[in-house]
């Protein structure tokens, strides 16, 4: 692609198109401008109308998501959402996207995707505390597929063990359909002092506009419209240009310049320059202001000679931050940026005629008023069909057949159980995150990859004493890709609940929810028909347990040739644990407690773990979710927490109960002895997945006050038995049991029965196996120029 | 109250947890920026972890090169307390201040997790309060943390009481060497940490510094700060710490 310099009419009739925009997109831009544009102000349009940017197909959806709730102090629109969390302290957390990069150059899309949202939170003035990383792949024994694991895997680690910042948690889900496409999902999440909350706008004409950190280059030229909006060829090395390229050790310096930039009172607001690059910077700043922003190109710090304006304005190099200054402060902001070693350059001024205006040796290059690239980007209004095949499922929570066609006649249980820890989806994530550094900064409660991620707050230090009783924010993130893939109301749905789930067990209240929408081509009607239903749901679950949507991000064309991603609506959640002291955990406590299940399994295995085992369809019935149940089980949980009624806490999720008992016994080196009452089929009562069910264990004197508090909320409660000895025992009991024991004249199926050891082992290597890992020693080392974070920690 | 410096290079990370720790130990601890030539009257200095620099030519590479780090340097000759951390290992071993070399991880990836390593000696500075609890829980989050050195340095280093810290198995036996995931990096002798002939200067890979409260899963490390801390602060007493010219205090 060639631009003229940007003077005169588009040069060439038909250059909007190879920039990625409609016919009908040129005609809304020449109505907002009352003329043709020319080459560089087509380009700015092209970034900026990008479905990344400008959510042109999702925006008339995400409207309709309750952003309100306590103590939200920005919600989407911001660089990341901020909730309240009292003692003048606030949370700020968003996940991202950065598929496409990591599809085409795994190592540097996942680190940069790393890098990119550490930028949105500090960029609000928040000391970044945490990452955790949703990662979807496809058949993990497929040679490409482990190249691109460990690509980003080595990125995720590589970008955030240097620049210091924990990751502490996140998903690794392996499914045919992301073969083509893998999903880099990365949350990050940060603290401030509430009054040093900063927004990216720019206000007061006069105000200096200065670009600091790093140079622009010709890297990640059109990343947001060429690589993030638009469906591509596998590998297709004609995109590599637009993977930016990232630097961790510089966002490291970054990120210690802009905080005490703005301790020091010196910005009057801050920008992180990501997708469409200074073009975004500074039209959002602008627009959020209602200001205008006069460029002048030739000040902006270059990497090479002859670069063309469209290419430093759109270039996304990495690790760039914009500031708005008043003049009288820039000598200021000039010695923190040059204590840090940052390069910095004043680039522009705040204007008041509201309009971006690039100039170049005292030619205006171009001019576009700011909200024209922004906020009044065109929207569509796009068709939404729902594919035939649906009319004809079976309603959720439908008793239908579906379970008479398992395999569960004479199946061993015990069997199943051991291969479902090992397979891919669910064994061990321990050879990922044991390769990302879970413990600097201090504050990791828990280790990953045993429930949600726990991150003190209050701890003290630099001569401040710690808080008592000392609090914590709690996170996770969930996604269920597999359910959403027939019907995406329920997939959005169920992931807020499973998401929250996960936050309430451990006793902390959920404060918001951040969203990655990772839908196909908006184009066509079945995809965008998945969106639409998927926010629906993602909408009614949040009003159901009364959680925000503070922020997030779509990332739609997730479309590989001849294939679509299943629709993966992936929500983080970020809940405050009031005295970390009093919190839960997933593992069993001490034997002798008792093992409760509160909460009841409906029929449908659609979706589950066991189906694909057992190689069935996923529209052979989905679990039905009920929303007000959800809310009530969370509740009661949340509250038995707190009035130190249980010992330990465990979400039914992936795997079902049957996985939820083994990760409580494996992960405390205890067993238990059960009995389960089995109202469905074993099948389902075992390996179902159906939501709204907790595992508790409790000292026995508690359990009258835990079923009382749990009947009160008109909750269903099972005793299951007691937590002891070595093994797992569960035996099924009830009318609803059948299998081989039954063929042998009893009313109990068989049981499981299997050595706590023996679970642990196939849990634990389950993935290396998957991935060929077990061999680790002799894994190639990346090599790739330029990688910082090869040394320490 | 005892000060102890922490040097801050520019991508430094774990320098806040350990200017904590120190704190929590009950220090003074003094963040020394890397292009002071001034250790600010520290009785003792602690150079954290992280990626100075970068590391992008080679771990700790650039960092004995700063301003700081020829002041520490000059304080280890006059037997001032230094413990390097990690990367603070591998930097202080750049720089000759304790003997071997730190290579990439046997199994070439980042590894971040607990381990199990046992004090050999309870009679340095860096130990005398950490014992005798063995074996000890500590994360480590490196990259490059193969301790190596030639048999001959090996063997003396043995013979002198040197090898300061070692990888265990949580029953207190030694790590074996190569393929054993105890000894996380395969370093020679399942070494994590070792002391200069002197005894003033010791360096380790595990993060000691983030094993100090049982919250965190470990409070295993304090130990060993805390013994920096009491040694420092008897130095100081006894008027051994070292005073540079320029020194403030």
């Amino acid at each position: 692609m060639t631009l003229e310099p940007g003077t005169g009419p588009a040069s060439q009739p038909a250059l909007h198109r190879a920039l990625g925009l409609s016919d009908d997109e040129l005609d809304a831009i020449v109505a907002r401008l009352g003329r043709r544009p020319n080459d560089l102000e087509l380009a700015m349009f092209s970034v900026m109308w990008s479905e990344h940017c400008s959510y042109k197909s999702s925006k008339p959806l995400l409207r309709t998501l309750p952003t309100h709730g306590a103590g939200v102090v920005a919600g989407p629109g911001e660089n990341a959402g901020v909730v309240s969390i009292g003692e003048g302290l606030a949370v700020a957390f968003k996940i991202e996207s950065h598929n496409h990069p990591s599809a085409v150059e795994p190592y540097q899309g996942a680190a940069t995707g790393v890098g990119g949202i550490l930028r949105d939170i500090f960029a609000m003035g928040a000391r970044p505390v945490a990452v955790l990383d949703a990662l979807r792949f496809g058949d993990p024994t497929d040679t490409r597929t482990r190249h691109l694991v460990d690509g980003v895997v080595r990125g995720v680690g590589g970008y955030g063990n240097c620049v210091g910042v924990p990751t502490v948690g996140g998903e690794l889900v392996f499914d045919r359909s992301y073969a083509g496409n893998p999903l880099v999902n990365v949350m990050a999440i940060g603290i401030l002092e509430e009054r040093h909350l900063t927004r990216a706008a720019a206000p007061g004409p006069g105000n200096l506009v200065i670009l600091f950190g790093s140079a622009t280059g010709r890297d990640g030229i059109g990343g947001a419209s060429v690589l993030a909006s638009a469906t591509f060829a596998d590998d297709d090395p004609s995109k590599r240009p637009s993977v930016q390229v990232g630097d961790p050790f510089a966002e490291k310096l970054l990120i210690e310049a802009s905080l005490e930039l703005i301790e020091a009172g010196l910005v009057e607001g801050l920008q992180d320059l990501g997708a469409a690059g200074i073009t975004c910077g500074v039209s959002e700043t602008a627009d959020r202001a209602g200001t205008g922003i006069e460029v002048d190109l030739d000040a902006i710090p270059r990497r090479e000679p002859d670069m063309a304006p469209f290419e430093v304005m759109i270039s996304e190099s990495q690790e760039r931050m914009v500031a708005i200054v008043r003049p009288e402060r820039y000598v200021e902001v000039a010695a923190i940026c040059g204590r840090w070693g940052l390069a910095r350059a004043v680039i522009g001024r705040v204007t008041a005629d509201g309009d971006v205006t690039v100039m170049s040796e005292g030619r205006e290059l171009a001019r576009i008023p700011a909200r024209a690239l922004t906020s009044e980007a065109i929207v569509h209004d796009r068709l939404a069909a729902p594919p035939e095949r649906r009319r004809q499922a079976p309603a959720p929570g439908a008793p239908i057949e579906a379970g008479a066609l398992l395999p569960e006649r004479g199946m061993d249980p015990g069997a199943v159980l051991l291969a479902l820890l090992g397979s891919p989806n669910l064994a061990s994530r321990r050879p990922v995150f044991e390769q990302y550094d879970s413990t600097v900064q201090a504050n990791s409660v828990v280790r990953p990859g045993h429930g949600a991620a726990i991150v003190r707050i209050d701890g003290g230090g630099a001569g401040q004493p710690p808080r008592t009783p000392t609090r914590a924010l709690v996170a996770a993130t969930d996604g269920n890709a597999a359910i959403g893939a027939f019907d995406p109301w329920l997939g959005a749905a169920m992931s807020v609940a499973e998401a929250t789930r996960n936050v309430s067990i451990t006793g902390a209240r959920p404060l918001g929810v951040t969203n990655c929408l990772n839908f196909g081509d908006p184009t066509k009607p079945d995809a965008f028909w998945q969106l639409q239903e998927a926010v629906r749901g993602l909408g009614d679950a949040c009003r159901a347990l009364g959680v925000p949507v503070t922020g997030g991000n779509v990332s739609l064309f997730n479309e590989a040739p001849g294939s679509r991603i299943l629709p993966t609506p992936e929500i983080g959640v970020v809940g405050l644990l009031d005295d970390v002291e009093r919190r839960a955990g997933p593992a069993f406590r001490a034997d002798g407690d008792t093992v409760l299940l509160v909460g009841r399994a409906t029929p449908g295995l659609g979706g589950s773990e066991y189906a694909t085992l057992a190689g069935l369809a996923p529209e052979d019935g989905a679990p039905a979710i009920d929303l007000d149940l959800e809310a009530r089980l969370q509740a009661f949980v949340r509250d038995a927490i707190a009035r130190g009624l249980v010992a330990s806490a465990q979400d039914v999720s992936s795997g079902g109960l049957g996985v939820a008992l083994a990760e409580a016994a494996i992960w405390s080196g205890r067993g238990a002895i059960l009995r389960l009452h089995v109202a469905s089929s074993p099948a389902v009562d075992l390996f179902g997945e159906s939501p709204s069910r907790i595992v508790l264990s409790a000292r026995p004197d508690d359990v009258p006050a835990l079923i009382g508090l749990a009947e009160a909320a008109d909750l269903p409660v099972e005793l299951l038995g007691t937590v002891g000895g070595e093994r797992l025992v569960i035996e099924l009991a009830g009318t609803g049991a059948t299998g081989a024991a039954e063929e042998r004249g009893s009313r109990v199926a068989d049981s499981v029965d299997v050595a706590v050891r023996d679970l642990r082992h196939a849990w634990d290597g389950g993935l290396d196996r998957a991935l060929g890992w077990r061999d680790a020693g002799s894994a190639a080392g990346y090599a790739g120029a330029g990688n910082a974070g090869a040394g320490a920690g | 109250m005892t000060r102890i410096g922490v040097v801050i290079f520019p991508g430094s990370n774990r320098d806040r947890d350990t200017l904590r720790a120190i704190e929590l130990a009950g220090g003074e601890a003094v963040p020394l920026w890397h292009e002071t030539a001034s250790l600010e009257g520290s009785a003792a200095i602690v150079v954290p972890g992280g990626f100075a620099y970068g590391d992008y030519l080679r771990a700790g590479v650039i960092a004995r090169f700063s301003p700081v780090m020829r002041a520490v340097g000059a304080f280890a000759e006059r037997d001032g307390l230094v413990l390097g951390i990690c990367n603070g290992f591998q930097v202080i071993a750049e720089a000759g201040l304790v003997p071997g070399a730190l290579l990439r991880n046997r199994g070439l990836r980042f590894l971040g997790r607990d381990v199990h390593i046992a004090i050999e000696r309870f009679d340095t500075p860096f130990t005398m309060l950490a014992g005798p609890r063995r074996p000890l829980r500590v994360p480590i989050a490196h990259g490059e943390g193969c301790y190596f050195a030639d048999d001959v340095t090996l063997d003396a280093l043995e013979r002198d009481g040197q090898v300061l810290f070692r990888y265990v198995h949580d029953d207190g036996s030694v790590a074996g060497e190569a393929g054993d995931p105890d000894n996380p990096n395969g370093s020679l002798r399942a070494i994590a940490g070792v002391i200069n002939a002197a005894g003033n200067v010791a360096g380790l890979m595990p993060h000691p510094e983030c094993a100090v409260e049982a919250l965190l899963g470990s409070d295993d490390g304090f130990g060993i700060i805390r013994s920096l801390v009491e040694s420092a602060g008897a130095a100081e007493r006894e008027g051994r710490a070292p005073r540079l010219a320029g020194s403030a205090a």
